[in-house]
């Protein structure tokens, strides 16, 4: 099947899929640590916020992956030295999946913050009256609501890195556009191979893209939605 | 990082002594280019979107969801290296020549794929026009032609004015592509330095400067027009 080619794209896939996972946990980490950043009441940390997501966003990601990926071996290598332990050698995949995190943490930071300022004051300065610790606030006030307003903003995100993971295999990770076309060039059916690709990257932003406006269904529970 | 600036800059411009377009001047060109077709195409495509016709509106749906599901790379490749291998692309001298050329596959597949985008941001557009507006034009006995050309389409294109800034700087930011098809823009430029100088961190950084810049004009611009042609939505002020 697929002209012998059938495993090793499973493999392509998976390696895609599992550096979408990764990328996607870590910037959504990444992004609820900014957005609290970016409305906390201490300035350095808001400009440390606010320079990161502008810098990311005005630049394109394959730049921004270019430039990590060159320069994070530099970097921990110094660090390596500095510190005095044996060198830290990265492989395609961590690279990919720190800059993809990287580059989305951003976008996910605009993101979670408009849904943080979305939740009423009110909720807030409520629970400091009952004498809840800010910790305990975020945890049982503005988390369960964040995520009611943060959704939609964030299944586009997500959908943006599923298909930003295949800029990685610009920097050298064996995911399914490299494997499709070696499969494509050695069988003459480049065609075929790269639609495959495509069909595969469509199943999963779309499958991903169902899985989250269940959530979002979920989510609403309870809150009542006008009949149009 | 300004030693390599004093001495790449006309590269990273693109306006060297050969007078073939590249860097700066070869990622503005294509940025104009490819949002240029895609807009002009996604115009009647947004009307057949909104039609209320199955006939009309599922194939657009169909075309949106395919291109803005996968990502822009896997339709460059598919176009830059799909097509040659199909025996009728490659027996066929016209589409042969056409298709061995990286520029015309990358203006192909971004164009495709930005109208995709843009016909979603037009059709969303129409959909908020009020009915109103489009029910005093039919009680004034416009036609169909008239009803789109005069007021539907003259509101949407305006009240879809924020969304088109925000896709012209994704669109800028996917030129950077265009170097996996041989295309000697701003990221094919910086790469040549890196190759040779060595230092990635400037050569890249530069390219990163240059990108922010030319977004941040593009918005810049995008917002005068918006001040300009968005008039009619402000909320009427008390003084």
């Amino acid at each position: 099947m697929l002209y012998g080619y059938g495993s090793i794209v499973l493999q392509g896939t998976l390696m895609t899929m599992a550096l979408a996972l990764l990328s996607i946990v870590c910037s959504t980490v990444l992004g609820i640590v900014g957005a609290l950043f970016r409305t906390s009441s201490n300035k350095v940390l808001r400009y440390v916020a606010w320079a990161y997501t502008g810098l990311i966003r005005s630049v394109p990601d394959l730049v921004i992956m270019l430039l990590v990926f060159y320069n994070l071996q530099i970097l921990l290598n110094a660090i390596c030295e500095l510190l005095g332990i044996p060198l830290i050698e990265i492989d395609a995949f961590t690279a990919g999946v720190v800059t993809v995190a990287f580059i989305y943490g951003a976008y996910m930071t605009e993101t979670f913050r408009g849904a943080l300022e979305a939740v009423p004051r009110g909720q807030i300065e409520a629970a400091l009256s009952v004498g809840m610790r800010p910790v305990q606030i975020f945890r049982k006030v503005t988390f369960p609501q964040l995520m009611r307003y943060a959704l939609p903003g964030f299944s586009n995100n997500i959908q943006v890195i599923i298909k930003a993971t295949a800029l990685v295999s610009i920097i050298g990770l064996v995911d399914i556009i490299t494997v499709t076309q070696q499969a494509g060039q050695a069988t003459q059916h480049a065609f075929f191979f790269n639609i495959m690709a495509a069909a595969i990257y469509l199943a999963l932003t779309s499958g991903v893209m169902f899985f989250l406006s269940r959530l979002e269904k979920r989510f609403n529970l309870g809150v009542k939605e006008a009949l149009l | 990082m300004i030693e390599i600036l004093q001495e790449y800059w006309l590269e990273y411009l693109g306006v060297g002594a050969d007078g073939k377009l590249s860097g700066a001047a070869m990622t503005l060109w294509l940025l104009v280019l490819t949002f240029g077709i895609g807009l002009l195409a996604s115009i009647p495509l947004a009307v057949m979107r909104t039609s209320s016709n199955k006939w009309l509106s599922k194939p657009v749906q169909v075309y949106t969801f395919v291109f803005r599901g996968t990502p822009l790379y896997v339709q460059l490749l598919i176009v830059y290296t799909g097509f040659f291998s199909l025996s009728v692309v490659r027996e066929t001298p016209l589409l042969a020549d056409f298709f061995r050329n990286g520029f015309n596959c990358v203006v192909v597949a971004f164009s495709v794929c930005v109208c995709a985008y843009l016909t979603e941001v037009l059709a969303g557009a129409i959909r908020s026009i009020p009915s109103g507006e489009i029910e005093a034009a039919r009680a004034f006995g416009f036609s169909r032609y008239k009803l789109y050309t005069k007021v539907i389409l003259p509101s949407a294109l305006r009240r879809a004015l924020p969304y088109y800034n925000n896709e012209v700087v994704l669109m800028l930011h996917s030129t950077s592509l265009a170097f996996t098809a041989t295309v000697p823009e701003l990221l094919k430029v910086a790469r040549d330095v890196n190759s040779a100088t060595y230092a990635s961190f400037s050569a890249f950084g530069i390219a990163g400067i240059f990108y922010a810049v030319i977004a941040a004009v593009l918005v810049g611009g995008f917002r005068l027009l918006e001040k300009r042609s968005l008039v009619f939505l402000r909320p009427y002020s008390a003084h």
